[in-house]
């Protein structure tokens, strides 16, 4: 397992010099950007890429992170599920933390729930083989870059008949809440990192309304620095040369048709839900996936009974705001107050995703860097 | 124009909101959680929320307080600097038993030698508490034990005291094993988490997050095949060789075990009031390891060994106290890895491989549990 090909993607000296590249074509000109993506969020707080950006380049961390998303009468619903006798409910670690109405999975787990967390739906489904006395329900979450593999997963438990399996699926579709945010008023983007494990699955073809109604470009883009830093002066080359384009940086793996096996799977197992509620977005039509009715067996929200109550955020949480990049995490009022990564009020504090997680662990500094008020010294050996 | 300061205002008011509260959580640290989740063993924030919530503030004394990974003190109780005693205890909970570069027995022996070693101590005498649970195969118990005084004679420690406990079937896991350890201080000077000087040097002894990938590897969820072996290792015998070496230039000794060289930088960052400045650039890791955390989106600064060393020394002793690592077969990848700085106190922070800046936090949350 080498990893050499990941240096190529740091390199210090092309960073900086794309970053000259971008402040030659930008001029002065102040240009927000939003990473639609959670995965790209945490590439740029990770390697603290806003630093070495030109200081007119604000990017925004869009609802990329699908444990962010998720609001909370949901969690509710998965906890409820996993309160339930004689359950193994299997989830992404992330999961565990996020707080629902009353405490989180991992609340649950230390009150004698059997909640273990899984890489993947098939690890989930291997339990449901191993313990067939057991009902196994595995909590699926995010965009289309996870569906695939829930839907592979439930297309073998019906091939090899395994009734002691579900999903309580949460899947959302990344288009609609693009959608969402270009028709909010109070967007003001000139572009859109587009994301790349996503647009590996749906390819290049959805993003088109983005150019042709919005009038705004799209760059999908790969998780290395440098990836995101060569999106970001190609999304700025397409201003300066009065073009709204749909182009792909992350050519080496993302096919402008995309990955038509996946979406196969897809079809075949899942359906649009009419509308579904998004934490801080509040109800987008046609933007998440529910179980199709041949897979009725397989569907834990048929299966188990759920409150599905829709639970109001705490007041003083502005995740939403910040999910729609009408707010910077540190412009919320509990920002790094009440709201820390060990006491999340909101979703965008628990996953390392979240913009406000990101934000608290590696952005604090260079915020105050920026107002020179700490007095870095370079580091020297 | 007016918009910016405007909102180079709001920055700045949130800066000192976050530093109040920052500063009001440094002293008093509030532990909301009814109940123990496993969290609270990770060695992370919410162990320090734990320890800081329940425990220190009960336990409280100078010893204690000092809250380094083992206590000195002199047996006449005089608070002379010379011929000190360590004394540590440690408990080990690793699942599974058995994981590619040790066992629970290894891991025992060497955990507690080296919070020995890390007060700059040589260790003499290590205690053993088993605790079994019905139904444990005799025939693992001889392996773990078989390798625990292999470890400790290797290590020249003897094993001169124990217990036994065996409980129903399901009441533990296989077997939890409790350890505790004296030894002899040869520093003749204050060493620990308070002792940090701006300008000093953070060096490392070798590769991170060895242990915890292994450990990961080893648990059945992830099918990845690895070569990935634990680096656990007593660390006695290099820390001697350190103390000969660079004298009272060691300001500092912590082996980074659970929450990883993060969490210990940040520690000691609290305990001394100081800022630590890493180059992630000059952190060795092994490629494999490396490859993991991608793979997964760990950080390797947050995942545990069980065999390496942060030492923190004067400036002027960093190159001999390098080379005295160099010359060690537990230091041949040592690297200077960073500075403490005056400012902001509190705080670890990292110039990333392309050269941007980010905080460096603890570990929150637990990508892992039961890693030792």
């Amino acid at each position: 397992m080498s990893m050499k090909f990941v240096d190529e993607y740091r390199d210090p000296e092309l960073a900086k010099h794309v970053s000259a590249e971008i402040a030659r074509l930008s001029g002065d000109q102040p240009l927000k950007f939003m990473e639609v993506c959670g995965g790209h969020t945490h590439t740029i707080y990770k390697h603290g890429i806003e630093d070495v950006l030109p200081p007119n380049i604000d990017l925004i961390h869009g609802p990329g992170c699908p444990v962010c998303v998720l609001p909370m009468g949901r969690i509710d619903d998965a906890i409820a599920i996993a309160r339930k006798e004689g359950i193994i409910f299997t989830t992404f670690g992330d999961m565990m933390r996020v707080p629902g109405s009353h405490g989180s999975l991992l609340d649950a787990k230390a009150n004698g729930a059997d909640v273990r967390f899984v890489y993947s739906p098939l690890d989930a489904y291997k339990l449901a083989r191993q313990n067939p006395d057991r009902q196994v329900v595995f909590f699926a979450i995010g965009f289309e870059t996870t569906a695939p593999s829930t839907a592979v997963t439930l297309l073998r438990a019906k091939a090899e008949g395994i009734k002691n399996f579900s999903i309580f699926c949460n899947h959302v579709t990344i288009i609609p809440a693009m959608k969402a945010i270009l028709d909010s008023p109070d967007l003001r983007l000139d572009g859109f990192i587009g994301a790349g494990h996503v647009s590996m699955v749906i390819g290049m073809r959805p993003y088109n309304f983005v150019a042709r109604d919005h009038q705004k470009p799209v760059v999908i883009a790969g998780f290395e620095p440098l990836d995101i830093i060569q999106s970001i002066y190609m999304l700025v080359k397409q201003l300066n040369e009065g073009r709204t384009e749909i182009e792909n940086q992350y050519a080496r793996v993302v096919r402008p048709e995309g990955n038509v096996k996946a979406l196969q799977a897809m079809a075949q197992t899942m359906e649009l839900r009419p509308f579904f509620e998004w934490r801080g977005l509040g109800f987008i039509t046609h933007s998440a996936l529910k179980l199709r009715s041949d897979f009725a067996d397989w569907d834990a929200e048929l299966r188990f009974e759920v409150p599905g109550l829709r639970v109001a955020d705490p007041k003083a949480c502005q995740c939403g705001e910040v999910l729609k990049g009408v707010i910077k995490p540190w412009e919320c009022k509990v920002f790094g107050t009440a709201c820390t990564p060990e006491t999340p009020i909101g979703t965008c504090m628990v996953s390392p995703e979240g913009a406000c997680a990101a934000y608290y662990s590696y952005g604090r500094f260079s915020m105050a860097s920026e107002r020179n008020r700490l007095h870095v010294l370079p580091i020297t050996q | 124009m007016d918009a910016d300061t405007s909102n180079a205002g709001r920055v700045d008011s949130v800066l000192q909101k976050i530093e109040r509260t920052r500063q009001a959580r440094r002293h008093k640290f509030y532990l909301h959680d009814e109940k123990i989740t496993l969290s609270h063993g990770s060695g992370g924030k919410s162990t320090h929320n734990l320890i800081e919530g329940v425990f220190a503030p009960a336990f409280s004394n100078p010893l204690l307080d000092a809250m380094d990974d083992a206590a000195t003190f002199r047996v006449d109780g005089t608070d002379d600097i010379d011929h000190r005693l360590a004394f540590t205890t440690d408990t080990y909970v690793v699942s599974p038993l058995f994981f590619p570069g040790g066992d629970i027995g290894k891991l025992a022996v060497h955990g507690t030698i080296n919070d020995l070693a890390m007060a700059g101590a040589t260790p003499l005498y290590l205690s053993v508490g088993f605790i079994l649970e019905e139904g444990f195969p005799i025939v693992d118990l001889r392996r773990i034990v078989a390798s625990m005084a292999q470890a400790a004679k290797e290590a020249g420690v003897a094993i001169v005291t124990g217990d036994t406990k065996v409980v129903q079937h399901g009441k533990a896991d296989g077997v939890f094993i409790n350890t505790a350890g004296i030894g002899l201080v040869r520093a003749s000077w204050l060493m620990g988490q308070a002792q940090l000087e701006p300008g000093d040097k953070v060096l490392l002894s070798g590769p991170v997050g060895d242990h915890g990938i292994a450990i990961m590897f080893a648990r059945e969820a992830l099918d990845i095949e690895s070569d990935v072996q634990s680096d656990t290792a007593p660390l006695h015998t290099l820390v001697a060789s350190l103390i000969e070496a660079a004298g009272e230039g060691i300001h500092c000794l912590k082996d980074p075990t659970r929450g990883g060289v993060a969490t210990s930088l940040n520690e000691m960052a609290l305990g001394s009031e100081v800022s630590v400045a890493l180059d992630e650039q000059s952190i060795p890791v092994h490629p494999e390891v490396r490859g993991a955390c991608e793979i997964l989106g760990l950080d390797p600064l947050t995942i545990a060994n069980e065999g390496k060393l942060l030492a923190i020394v004067a400036p002027g002793v960093a190159d001999t106290t390098l080379q005295a690592m160099h010359n060690h077969p537990l230091g041949r990848d040592a690297a200077i890895i960073g500075t403490i700085q005056a400012e902001p106190p509190g705080m670890v922070f990292l110039r990333t491989d392309i050269g941007g800046l980010r905080v460096l936090d603890m570990l929150v949350g637990d990508p892992l549990p039961r890693i030792c």
